[in-house]
């Protein structure tokens, strides 16, 4: 039974209970709202200790920014991340989702999960969902087996690679690898690949914008470095934009004097059991 | 036995006619602002032009000048800007030829009118700003919509941020909302650094609007022009 106080616990699973309601809308020439789209580039590349993940920080709706400053690397594991572009809300419910499942998994297991365990948790979750799950992700890890990288489109196929590119700069930011990818590259040089593979998304593609974020993840070390590069700078305003007191008018004015309010501490009650 | 009498379908051969539609406009975006003052009007347009998710170019400029004193500002679909400055452009020098003299900026504002309208049911898929100083010296914004409506204004935002803009400038040009609205006229160094203002703030939330703007500022004394760097991505 259900109680306002104690709502029941929801039913597992996606609710469809609106589904032809909204269709019925639709059809009288209502417009349903638009998700919002990460319109992203994300790259991954493996290097000679790991795997470098980076990512622009743009969110879009339709073809004004929504967010300026979003995190599109999210966490997995401690010892894997994911990069998400498409649907923002579908890479953030998707991924979280599977780190609760790798969490529990590591803990019936005693061992630290692996990249390929995360990869077939997060195809086939897409995969059931015929693509409907507008999740397209980058997923790095490095773990007993050494680094990974896989490409995990949203229909449920994968890939893996040792660089890879996903979301609507990822042609700007593979150009740039397939200039200066090479195997065994060095951190720093890799690190400067990855920046320079988000900056090409950032300023060719008008999807993706504003900071870079790059995720290094090594043997049992990550270094997540939220605004790795500020790609562009904020123009400085000349003016100043202060209204002057007054600017907005009074139409009335009334004053309450404010309750005084006094605490009464009650003692707990202890609990009958006398019938027990 | 076979039948007869029944045609079979082949859908190559197909006696009914079927319907093909291509687009026949491209959204290339951009954005268009103009202020105008006692004495002076200022049009600023950014000079990045795209398609989708990329950039063609970003150093396009949107302002014609039609005459000395008269500038237009064009953002939406390009093919159409170049095909509507280019006869712009000839009805202009048509007039000065016939009448020997340049046309004058409501006469430009009114025939701009007419040739959008002329237009009505394949319309030119622009949004025009026109802007200069009348035959008193007093600057002019005329904005107008793809079909020819035409509205005289003061001050005025069009294009992919128009939306975004236009009530930033009711507030801060038109002082709309506030209680004691300031008695002094709009200076120039006022307008021109709301309109560059107003762009950073685009550049910051419209994908089509960036890389730089390009301002002309119309005083009697003719025409100066100046660019200002936005972001690029």
């Amino acid at each position: 039974m259900s109680y306002v106080l104690c709502p029941e616990i929801p039913e597992p699973g996606f609710s469809f209970e609106n589904c032809k309601r909204n269709a019925l809308l639709e059809s009288k020439g209502f417009t349903t709202p638009k998700a919002i789209k990460t319109g992203t580039t994300i790259v991954g590349i493996v290097y000679k200790d790991g795997v470098i993940l980076g990512a622009d920080t743009r969110a879009t709706e339709d073809t004004t920014v929504a967010d300026k400053n979003c995190e599109k690397i999210h966490f997995l594991a401690p010892n894997m991340y994911c990069c998400g572009a498409g649907t923002a809300a579908d890479t953030e419910m998707t991924t979280q989702m599977v780190a609760a499942q790798l969490e529990l998994h590591k803990l019936y297991t005693n061992r630290e999960a692996r990249v390929a365990t995360a990869n077939q948790l997060l195809k086939q979750y897409l995969f059931s969902y015929q693509g409907y799950i507008g999740a397209a992700l980058i997923l790095g890890g490095v773990d007993i087996e050494g680094p990974h990288l896989h490409m995990i489109y949203p229909h449920g196929s994968s890939v893996d690679l040792p660089y890879a590119t996903m979301g609507s700069g990822s042609l700007a930011a593979i150009s740039v690898f397939e200039l200066g990818w090479k195997p065994e590259m060095g951190e720093e040089e890799g690190i400067q690949l990855v920046r320079n593979a988000i900056a090409a998304g950032i300023f060719n593609d008008l999807g993706s914008g504003s900071n870079v974020d790059v995720c290094i993840i090594r043997k049992g070390v990550v270094d997540y470095r939220r605004t790795y590069d500020e790609a562009n700078k904020k123009g400085v305003r000349q003016g100043s934009y202060k209204f002057p007191r007054g600017a907005t008018a009074v139409l009335s004015t009334k004053v309450v004097d404010v309750e005084e309010v006094s605490v009464t501490p009650v003692e707990a009650e202890r609990m009958d059991v006398a019938a027990f | 036995m076979m039948q007869t009498g029944i045609r079979p379908y082949y859908p190559d051969y197909s006696t009914v006619p079927v319907e093909r539609q291509i687009n026949p406009y491209a959204d290339n975006g951009g954005s268009v602002v103009a202020i105008a003052g006692k004495d002076f009007v200022v049009i600023g347009a950014d000079t990045r032009l795209s398609s989708g998710f990329s950039i063609y170019t970003r150093n396009q400029n949107k302002l014609f000048p039609l005459s000395e004193t008269t500038v237009l500002g064009c953002s939406g679909c390009w093919c159409d800007t170049l095909t509507l400055t280019r006869i712009l452009k000839s009805r202009m020098q048509m007039y000065h030829q016939e009448h020997n003299k340049n046309m004058s900026t409501t006469a430009a504002a009114q025939m701009l009118s007419t040739m959008l309208y002329y237009k009505r049911f394949f319309p030119y898929y622009i949004s025009n700003i026109l802007v200069g100083l009348d035959n008193e010296g007093k600057g002019c914004v005329y904005s107008y919509d793809p079909v020819g409506h035409c509205e005289k204004a003061t001050y005025r935002a069009g294009g992919s941020a128009g939306a975004l803009l236009q009530p930033l400038l009711d507030n801060q040009i038109g002082q709309k909302n506030l209680q004691k609205p300031s008695q002094e006229d709009l200076t120039q160094e006022k307008a021109l650094s709301t309109l560059k203002d107003v762009f950073i703030s685009a550049a910051e939330r419209d994908i089509y609007t960036g890389d730089s703007v390009l301002i002309k500022i119309i005083t009697k004394d003719g025409t100066k022009e100046e660019t200002f760097d936005l972001r690029r991505d």
